[in-house]
């Protein structure tokens, strides 16, 4: 795995942990060690973030994070079913 | 409304294609306790959910259930990739084959289509949450059951995944009930429907 896909899976744990967060704030939406822990993860995923846009430009997950420029990359591949081995 | 997010929410990379775990797994996508129901299921009880809590979790594990439905999804698409027809045949994919090739058709793993009937909404707080407890060990047990019969572990892992999630889903569900016992007067416990009569648990 090359370090572009890497650093890509690092931000999809860090994903995952925070969906992990926000469903238990759901039901304990005053707890205060879950929304510190909460801001924390959002925070250290927003460093991982830059870190990657840094080395291999825009971090496109959403259609609001695909530049405006010619061409449209929200389009590319791979889309998430046609990975292959060893990507992310 | 939603916003797409272009990723699985956990990798699915499937080296060697198996038209027989597509046949079984597909049941986690259109079969009775599959994903597309636990999606539309909770994301349809919400209207008529009294308390917050559980408008947010309803609205975050539907969502959620339609990124496992996306990667249940991902799996047959990969099992089912570059067959031949000697092996469409012999795994006794063909029938499935004959309807839709490899078009990814929500059914179950006996080939009934998907349908309504396998989700309610009753519009009362606890029958919802209770049938959303048993639809989270439901699924539960069909990941444990295809567990049982799939040895090669690029399927293994995700399927272990997304049994892990019931799991979680159930503790969240379980605390949502809880939760809604706590905001009802006790004596009036079953007495009234706080998703319909007005006052009700005040």
């Amino acid at each position: 795995m090359n370090d572009r896909k890497m650093l890509k899976r690092k931000i999809h744990e860090f994903d995952f942990s925070i969906k992990e967060m926000e469903l238990y704030l759901d039901v304990h939406p005053t707890c205060r060690r879950a929304l510190m822990l909460l801001d924390e993860l959002r925070r250290k995923r927003k460093e991982l973030v830059a870190a990657y846009e840094q080395r291999f430009g825009p971090y496109i997950v959403t259609t609001n994070d695909a530049p405006a420029t010619e061409p449209w990359r929200w389009i590319d591949s791979p889309w998430p079913w046609e990975i292959k081995e060893g990507e992310v | 409304m939603w916003q797409y997010e272009k990723k699985l929410q956990y990798p699915v990379n499937i080296k060697n294609p198996n038209p027989k775990y597509a046949q079984i797994i597909i049941s986690q996508y259109g079969g009775p306790d599959g994903e597309l129901g636990a999606s539309m299921r909770y994301l349809t009880q919400r209207y008529s959910m009294p308390y917050n809590e559980v408008k947010g979790i309803l609205t975050d594990i539907g969502t959620e259930e339609l990124a496992h439905l996306e990667m249940v999804c991902a799996m047959v698409y990969q099992l089912t990739k570059n067959l031949t027809e000697k092996q469409i045949v012999e795994s006794g994919f063909d029938k499935y084959f004959v309807d839709h090739t490899t078009g990814v058709y929500p059914i179950a793993a006996s080939a009934l289509p998907w349908r309504a009937e396998y989700i309610q909404a009753k519009g009362d707080i606890l029958a919802d949450l209770h049938e959303d407890l048993a639809a989270e060990q439901k699924a539960r047990v069909t990941y444990d059951n295809l567990l049982r019969l799939i040895d090669d572990p690029d399927v293994r892992e995700p399927l272990k995944f997304l049994r892990q999630r019931e799991i979680v889903h159930y503790q969240r569900f379980g605390e949502a009930l809880r939760l809604t016992a706590d905001k009802l007067d006790s004596k009036n416990f079953y007495a009234c429907n706080p998703s319909f009569d007005k006052n009700c648990g005040k």
